[in-house]
């Protein structure tokens, strides 16, 4: 452990050791100690300084300072030609803290306003980005060769195939849960073959879709914002803008497009899996046979019921997908910002799926679905 | 000055890739001199950088850096090492999240006992002796100049007051009279801090002004080690197409 001293001696302060950053604490606390005499000059001896780096050099000149203050003159003597030349470099590029501002905090008020006002800047630029992309939309419409169809595909290969096993297995076990829930109430009345139309209505007009949807915002969602924001920072959607091929068209509307297809498909893999679990567990706990419980499905569950549930997927979709492209699209060039944007996408997109299923319960009421 | 060898690479092969990229590479750099690395694209200078700061490891062969065996070193050893130099990388790898001065300020809060002030004054020296205003300390990367950031990222390197520092290709990017500038500013630095500099560029200019030894590397081994006029001399074919490029212009 390298050592450095300093220490007043016979009117001259004397210098021995490493002047490192090592040794920079051990120092400051001897230069507290020192109380200089009022009137003379004081020399300072570098004379045994074995080695002196910048964090050194800096204590020194801060410490000279100080003890200038009082009106001492202080001289440097035997200090050698590399640690003068250091020193003197030092000198000149020392900054005070006052010289800086500090970085200034606005007060709560000022901070309410200004996360209000990008909320709804945000907003703003969310509804500029979906008319955005509706007009490139229409314009690829019109020029049905500009369909990037190995973008579309490989979309619904990555959002929808690869996820089956997974999604197949969540709706199963939902399907367990909700039949066991339901069927420890039904068997109280002895009503134990109701399970069949319960399980039936809730997992194919809610459950299957919600669940899907809440899943693949997870999934899917997250992986277009870290994906289109790492393209954003690597300024890989400046280089596409410069070739004029517009984002929107090779990798925004191929990714909400081949969504748009694999969430309802997804939506059926999901209600299949989940009915396929209250089955399971209603022949297991009720006694209700797989032959009875298909009968009573087939003649109690509606059509309707598949038909509204499959409905939303596709609603689902487009916000899971606009979300996820929009959040992507607005990472700024630092690395937390990809974070952010991918936490944003999530719960955005959860919120809003949400929001979504609600409005739908209304006006399915209102129309007496 | 002392001459004694801060670095010795003795028979280093790389294989990376399905390729042999060094073949037979032996250097030693000597305490206080600037070693400037160059050669073709894919000649394996960045490859030889990342592995002398040990991001890489080599295939076979040692690398002795301060006395200490980098290939063998232990997590301990490695952490001391690191301690004593500083890297400048292409790039620059600012953290983008932190300020200019919290940047800085970085090694100093994770390696030394200082307090707040003490860690704040040093960081400021540091950025003012890389050549920027104390102003831009409370600016983040992103708002900077690509040579500001050059900067922000040597004061960063220097902070802990190396002995050794690495530069990865430190003027790529920066238009000529930025380059000078660049130059004369690690030359300072070298000389009053008596620092030891291994660095890798293109830019010929810039490598006749400040390097002490030159090495050429090509065909997976140092073709040639010598002061940069020597160098340029040297009837290699390899090292004759490289200067050619300049020497017409």
């Amino acid at each position: 452990m390298p050592t450095a001293k300093i220490y007043l001696k016979d009117q001259q302060l004397i210098c021995e050791g490493e002047w490192t950053l090592a040794t920079l604490p051990a120092l400051e606390k001897l230069f507290a100690q020192i109380t200089l005499p009022t009137k003379s000059d004081i020399k300072i001896d570098g004379t045994s300084i074995t080695k002196m780096d910048s964090a050194g050099a800096w204590l020194l000149c801060k410490w000279i300072d100080k003890f200038s203050e009082n009106t001492l003159k202080i001289q440097r003597e035997n200090f050698s030609n590399q640690t003068e030349m250091l020193i003197d470099l030092v000198k000149k590029s020392r900054v005070k803290n006052g010289e800086i501002p500090p970085l200034s905090t606005p007060n709560w008020l000022a901070r309410l306003g200004k996360t209000a006002f990008d909320q709804w800047q945000q907003f703003c630029n969310y509804l500029h980005f979906i008319g955005e992309l509706t007009i490139e939309f229409l314009r690829i419409l019109g020029n049905p060769l500009r369909i990037r169809w190995n973008a579309f595909f490989s979309g619904v290969d990555k959002t929808g195939y690869q996820a089956l096993p997974i999604i197949g297995l969540l709706s199963f076990m939902i399907g367990v849960v909700l039949a066991y829930q339901m069927g420890v109430q039904l068997r109280n009345y002895g009503a134990n073959v109701f399970i069949v139309d319960l399980l039936g209505l809730s997992v194919l007009r809610e459950f299957g879709p919600l669940i899907t949807a809440i899943m693949v915002a997870g999934r899917t969602g997250s992986s277009f914002t870290a994906e289109l924001g790492i393209m954003k920072v690597n300024r890989e959607i400046d280089a596409l803008d410069t070739m004029g091929v517009t984002p929107a068209e090779l990798l925004l509307l191929p990714k909400i497009a081949g969504l748009f297809l694999a969430l309802p498909l997804l939506t059926i893999w999901a209600d299949i899996f989940g009915v396929l679990g209250g089955m399971f567990m209603a022949n297991n706990m009720l006694d209700i046979s797989w032959y009875e419980f298909l009968h009573r499905f087939k003649n109690q569950v509606p059509l309707r019921a598949l038909i509204i549930g499959l409905g939303k997927a596709p609603v689902f979709a487009l916000i899971i997908a606009s979300i996820g492209c929009f959040q992507g699209m607005a990472v700024r060039d630092t690395a937390d910002s990809i974070g952010v944007n991918t936490t944003k996408s999530v719960v955005l997109a959860i919120f809003f799926i949400i929001v979504a299923d609600a409005a739908f319960s209304i006006i399915f009421s209102k129309l007496h679905l | 000055m002392t001459t004694q060898a801060i670095i010795q690479i003795t028979h280093l092969k790389t294989y990376l890739g399905d390729a042999w990229v060094h073949n037979e590479i032996n250097l030693t750099v000597e305490r206080g001199e600037i070693f400037v690395i160059i050669g073709g694209s894919g000649a394996g200078k960045t490859v030889l950088l990342n592995e002398m700061i040990s991001l890489l490891p080599p295939t076979s062969g040692s690398i002795r850096i301060f006395e200490h065996e980098l290939t063998k070193a232990s997590p301990k050893t490695l952490l001391d090492i690191q301690r004593r130099w500083g890297v400048l990388f292409q790039q620059n790898a600012l953290f983008s999240s932190l300020t200019v001065l919290e940047n800085v300020s970085f090694p100093l809060k994770e390696h030394t006992p200082l307090d707040a002030d003490t860690i704040r004054e040093l960081a400021l020296l540091k950025i003012v002796l890389a050549g920027l205003q104390p102003t831009v300390a409370n600016k983040y990367p992103a708002e900077l100049s690509g040579g500001m950031q050059k900067r922000a990222a040597l004061a960063r390197a220097i902070v802990l007051d190396p002995e050794l520092m690495f530069l990865d290709e430190p003027t790529a990017g920066l238009d000529p009279n930025k380059v000078l500038a660049f130059d004369e500013l690690i030359m300072d630095l070298q000389t009053t801090m008596g620092l030891t500099i291994v660095m890798v560029t293109h830019d010929i200019d810039s490598l006749k002004r400040v390097a002490d030894r030159v090495a050429f590397l090509g065909e997976g081994k140092v073709l040639c080690v010598d002061t940069p006029e020597k160098v340029m001399q040297n009837p290699h074919p390899l090292i004759q197409e490289f200067f050619k490029g300049s020497r017409d212009s």
